[in-house]
């Protein structure tokens, strides 16, 4: 697998520290909801640095989409959310992973846990199934710090329905019902499918995060098998 | 040919001092690692030295601290192109160590808790240039940083002086360690920028 | 500084690395741990990617599974951790 160079020919805030790069990548494969692309910045020197992000788009010919979080005092995160502009070559490899993904034919119930910027796999899940006309029963929960970090929150509404549950962890917004806490048992419970329903999980977020989720849906009753999970760094990539 | 990312030169700043070629200057102490930090109690705490005849000698950890001990202070070149200058340690000199050993040996084999270990030619653990270093910047060697000992050999890239030291082995062949036997040059001289086995 | 929570992900971050070498998706792989013979998908092992290279431990037993190290003209891949490891060749349920 090769490094090929797509072009920046759209970026979108997302969130407060969060953008969406649209990427036109001539010969672009396709992909698989879940699967990630390897980012590749060169200096002048040739000094390179390399990190990993998801896609976040459901599959549409050659274009791709990258969600990138902007780490304070990041090597990279920073660069590909403020300095790059349409038009720019970026570098990438993929796409990659054949395990944390979703594929259309899957029938079974579907649990989405989102943890931070682990929302964008997931929300590529629901774009490719919202894009397959699949009918397969979803549930989405997405835990962020405050409001403002919610990515693309309206349309996980609409894609999720009342499947959706965002779960706030440091402070709530006016009059929510829950007040700001992590994740729980409980609350977890009460948003995701019950093992008796077999669903397959997706957990996706820091890496404290999703060992806390997985152990949680294990401890339920979820088979171990039925849970995949992916570790992600700060800024929103797996590397 | 790679694409060459328009104004993209990473976390590298000028520094105005003379460093190995390919480094940049930091402030901070970023802490790599390839696994998950050992914690040694100082109870158990043992540091080896074997000769290739298999003549041992072990220090506990008071006995490391009896030890005469230096403060230095050095310059560190991670592979990973950064260099922290000026850094203050306290450690027992590995001429110290040695003094007194009967070997013939050309290299030596270092392991570490946790499992790393590394190579480097013996008389590069000579002549006043490596440590066993147990404290940092006044204090004691915090275990991310390698404590309670780590090797310190400021002279080779920073991944040569091994965190969290245990043993050292003398040795009449070489023998490549975690990273110089996935790629990682066998010798390690910044100055010379000897990063990979390839290049 | 980095927290060591920042630099420990999973074997999903090796897949680019180790597509260059394979043809085949190993995120989905069965490994089996040399060290103490637990089996997993390599997708689930602990990763800890550091600058140097990425080295991929057994998430019962911490022992090293594999090692890769990226240069500018090589990919460079220890697997003598890994006691086998299985990839499915024909497509099997998910």
């Amino acid at each position: 697998m090769t490094w090929r160079v797509g072009t920046v020919v759209g970026r979108r805030q997302e969130s407060a520290t969060a953008v969406t790069l649209v990427l036109q990548v001539p010969g672009w494969p396709g992909h698989l909801a879940g699967q990630h692309v390897d980012v590749r910045l060169t200096a002048e020197d040739g000094y390179t640095a390399t990190r990993s992000y998801s896609v976040a788009s459901a599959p549409d010919g050659e274009r791709v989409e990258l969600v990138v979080e902007s780490v304070v005092d990041g090597e990279v995160s920073p660069y590909l959310t403020g300095a790059v502009v349409v038009g720019d070559p970026l570098e990438l490899r993929g796409p990659v992973g054949g395990w944390f993904v979703w594929r259309p034919e899957q029938t079974e119930p579907v649990t989405l846990v989102a943890g931070g910027s682990g929302v964008v796999p997931l929300a590529a899940m629901l774009r490719a199934r919202a894009r397959a006309g699949s009918d397969a029963d979803v549930r989405l929960v997405y835990s962020v710090r405050s409001a403002d970090q919610l990515c693309f929150g309206d349309e996980l509404r609409a894609l999720a329905g009342d499947g959706f549950t965002p779960v706030y962890t440091r402070t709530a917004p006016p009059g929510w019902p829950r007040p700001a806490a992590r994740l729980d048992a409980a609350t977890l419970a009460g948003a995701t499918w019950p093992a008796d329903r077999h669903p397959s999980c997706y957990v996706c977020g820091p890496t404290g995060f999703v060992e806390a989720v997985a152990d949680l849906l294990i401890e339920a009753g979820h088979d171990p098998a039925r849970v995949r999970t992916e570790r992600f760094g700060p800024s929103g990539g797996n590397g | 040919m790679a694409v060459i990312s328009r104004g993209f030169s990473g976390r590298r700043r000028g520094g105005g001092e003379a460093l190995p070629p390919g480094q940049y200057l930091t402030t901070d102490f970023p802490v790599l690692s390839a696994g998950p930090t050992p914690r040694v109690d100082l109870d158990r705490w043992e540091l080896t030295l074997t000769s290739e005849s298999g003549q041992r000698r072990d220090w506990s950890w008071g006995q490391l601290q009896a030890l005469p001990a230096q403060d230095v202070t050095v310059d560190l070149h991670c592979v990973t192109r950064w260099s922290k200058l000026g850094t203050a340690w306290r450690g027992v000199c590995l001429d110290t160590l040695l003094d007194g050993v009967d070997t013939d040996a050309a290299y030596a084999l270092v392991d570490c808790y946790g499992g790393y270990t590394t190579n480097l030619p013996l008389a590069d653990l000579r002549g006043g240039r490596a440590w066993v270093a147990y404290g940092y910047d006044g204090a004691p060697l915090a275990p991310e940083h390698g404590g309670p000992a780590r090797l310190l050999v400021p002279h080779l890239y920073l991944w040569k002086s091994a965190k969290w030291v245990h043993g050292i082995t003398l040795r009449t062949s070489d023998s490549p360690g975690f990273w110089e036997s996935v790629g990682y040059h066998n010798y390690g001289d910044p100055w010379r920028e000897q990063r990979y086995w390839d290049a | 500084m980095s927290h060591d929570e920042d630099r420990v992900l999973d074997g999903n971050a090796a897949a680019g690395a180790l597509g260059s070498v394979f043809a085949v998706d190993l995120t989905a792989a069965v490994g089996a741990c040399a060290g103490c013979g637990r089996t997993g998908v390599l997708g689930g092992t602990v990763l800890f990617a550091d600058g140097m290279g990425m080295v991929l431990r057994c998430p019962g037993c911490d022992a090293v599974l594999a090692r890769v190290v990226e240069t500018l003209t090589r990919t460079w891949l220890d697997l003598r951790g890994l006691a086998y490891l299985q990839v499915a060749t024909a497509p099997t349920a998910v």
